[in-house]
């Protein structure tokens, strides 16, 4: 019952109150800012080249004004997005009129999940792994050498990063497709031919995924070694005559693990949003190209609902693993 | 001058030393350039790198060796903007927390867990999509500037709240120091190698940021920055036109900036921290 009243709880409304602030900035974001978006869309429609007369302007305001919420006071169209966003209801599309933007989202999601679930078990479990041996044999060359290229992969941003492994390996040496998620004109079915196209498009997006992300952890886990490695129950096995390869497995890396767990939740954030700028890079038809359509242009509505969904489903991945940590960590486990 | 002979020994800081000289100095040439960044067509259209043109032209007619000065220099302003005054707010809110601890502490921190679980990437763009007309480097700075410091002010924060359990807190309070004075005077010293550090991790965010908004479209795309040059080459299909001049020189350009940035930044803290600096410099 402890458990509950101490750390269940105060952890849930913590969730809560991050998915309120949250919602309440997407909200005030664009009511703080001296643009209108009503008066915007309409600029955008007339520097396209449309002729509006003053009764279609007029309607087109109406409509605009009802579709991006802005009728009544401040607070009434506070109240009123709560109310939408609980039924589900994002509103619809104004590029794709009339598609819902929750349909657009979902469609975009499985790809942008898949990619984000496999990249970040990948780069996570390889890179801790990599990093704790090179951690333990921190004095051997090849340790030596992964650390310097870590070093010089480390500082690069997702977008640099991606771009440059897509000019090398499917521009200068013609390997992987350019871009898409399949090939063009293929039916999604659950053939292997198709499967084959998704992962072959989906390789390149991946590997820069889970290089990026997996020089983080090496860095960090080879650290967190070279400190356990001096504790003095290291070297009390080494003295002992255990098996290194025990040493390694039990003794080293499964202690060294537990502030992986706690890094990889607090990473999520970061992780996601460079996942959304990798997709771009590639044309992946998931979330992040949604985005990039969506701010070409400018349908708002469709990234304030990208907006809250991510946020929501970011703090919930965030929580379950905070739950989960009890699992991993002997010493909090929950009475 | 025994601190730079000590960093010195660094080959990394060597290098990055280097390295940013080299990018200062071409950000500095720009006081010389021949040519206006923001006018098209002031060169002969898509040549090859030559003696005349140093890196080429670019399908815009902009010779690109002074559009690459001049989007080094404006990437820079840019970052140090969003740096510096990002840093002032995290330096508030850290030593803020740190001291008054309780409530205030409680609420500001929550504040900076929020940013940093939001995926604060979309927030960006919203907000940049908004201010699109009055984008300049100094607003785009600024707007950095809002989301940058949630993570150091953490670190600030925590030190703080390790000085004021120390000795001369007490001592100070006791002979009548103000609270501002306490903090600018005693413990301001202990925070500014955090600052510091921090400071440079924050530009090289920055940075990488505005590449991102450059390629989405969502800077003033008449002011040459490394991300508005790639855009303009993207955009040109410069690949597959094969003038890889135009498109590589803003990437090896930026690949640069970001690994001497982060080189500096790692080898200044672990010289500033006490553990490794020994192991470095040696007994003496």
């Amino acid at each position: 019952m402890a458990f509950i009243r101490r750390y269940l709880i105060p952890r849930l409304i913590q969730y809560v109150l991050v998915i309120f602030l949250g919602v309440t900035a997407v909200f005030l974001i664009p009511r703080l800012t001296p643009t209108d978006p009503v008066a915007q869309t309409i600029a955008q429609i007339r520097s396209q080249g449309a002729y509006l007369d003053p009764a279609t302007v007029d309607q087109l305001i109406q409509d605009l004004t009802e579709l991006y919420g802005l009728e009544g006071s401040t607070f009434d169209q506070y109240i009123a997005l709560w109310k939408r966003l609980f039924r589900g209801d994002f509103g619809v599309s104004f590029f794709q009129f009339p598609t819902p933007v929750s349909v657009l989202v979902g469609r975009a999601l499985p790809w942008t999940v898949g990619l984000l679930l496999t990249t970040t078990l990948i780069s996570w479990v390889g890179g801790n792994i990599i990093g704790g041996l090179a951690g333990y044999f921190s004095r051997r060359r090849w340790a030596q050498a992964l650390e310097v290229v870590a070093m010089i992969i480390r500082p690069l941003p997702y977008y640099i990063f991606s771009f440059t492994l897509l000019l090398l390996l499917s521009y200068v040496i013609r390997l992987f497709p350019i871009a898409g998620g399949a090939e063009i004109g293929r039916r999604p079915e659950f053939t292997w031919p198709y499967i084959k196209s998704v992962l072959r498009h989906a390789f390149l997006p991946a590997l820069s995924l889970t290089i990026l992300g997996g020089t983080l952890w090496f860095q960090t886990m080879k650290l967190i070694v070279q400190n356990v490695n001096a504790e003095s129950f290291v070297q009390y096995a080494k003295l002992g005559g255990v098996k290194e390869s025990i040493i390694v497995s039990k003794y080293v890396i499964r202690n060294a693990m537990l502030p992986q767990i706690t890094a990889l939740g607090l990473a999520l954030g970061q992780i996601f949003s460079g996942a959304l700028i990798t997709e771009i890079v590639f044309s992946y038809p998931g979330l992040g190209t949604l985005l990039y359509n969506a701010v070409i242009t400018g349908d708002y509505n469709l990234i304030m609902g990208i907006t809250i969904l991510s946020i929501v489903a970011i703090t919930t991945a965030i929580l379950v693993l905070d739950l989960l940590y009890p699992l991993f960590d002997p010493r909090v486990r929950y009475r | 001058m025994k601190v730079l002979k000590d960093l010195f020994r660094d080959y990394r800081f060597v290098l990055s030393f280097c390295v940013l000289c080299l990018l200062l100095f071409l950000a500095f040439l720009t006081v010389f350039s021949p040519y206006d960044p923001t006018l098209w067509g002031v060169v002969p259209r898509d040549l090859k790198p030559s003696w005349k043109y140093l890196l080429g032209t670019s399908s815009k007619g902009q010779d690109i060796f002074w559009q690459a000065a001049f989007a080094v220099r404006n990437s820079l302003i840019i970052s140090v903007i969003a740096g510096v005054v990002s840093r002032v707010i995290a330096v508030t809110v850290g030593m803020v927390a740190g001291y008054k601890g309780g409530l205030t502490d409680r609420i500001l921190m929550f504040l900076s867990d929020s940013f940093l679980v939001i995926p604060l990437f979309l927030i960006i763009v919203m907000l940049a999509m908004l201010v699109r007309q009055m984008m300049n480097l100094v607003t785009l700075g600024l707007l950095l500037a809002i989301f940058g410091w949630a993570w150091d002010a953490r670190l600030i924060r925590s030190q703080i709240l390790s000085l004021r359990e120390r000795e001369f807190t007490q001592t100070a309070v006791l002979s009548g120091t103000g609270t501002l004075r306490l903090v600018l005077k005693e413990y301001m010293p202990f925070a500014t190698p955090l600052v510091f550090s921090t400071l440079i991790n924050n530009m090289s965010w920055a940075i990488g940021m505005e590449i991102t908004l450059a390629i989405l479209g969502l800077v003033n795309m008449d002011i040459p920055t490394l991300g508005t040059m790639l855009q303009w080459a993207i955009s040109y299909q410069a690949m597959f036109l094969g003038y890889w001049w135009w498109l590589l020189t803003p990437v090896v350009l930026a690949i640069l900036l970001f690994v001497a940035l982060y080189w500096l930044s790692v080898s200044v803290s672990e010289y500033l921290d006490p553990r490794t600096r020994l192991q470095r410099v040696g007994a003496q």
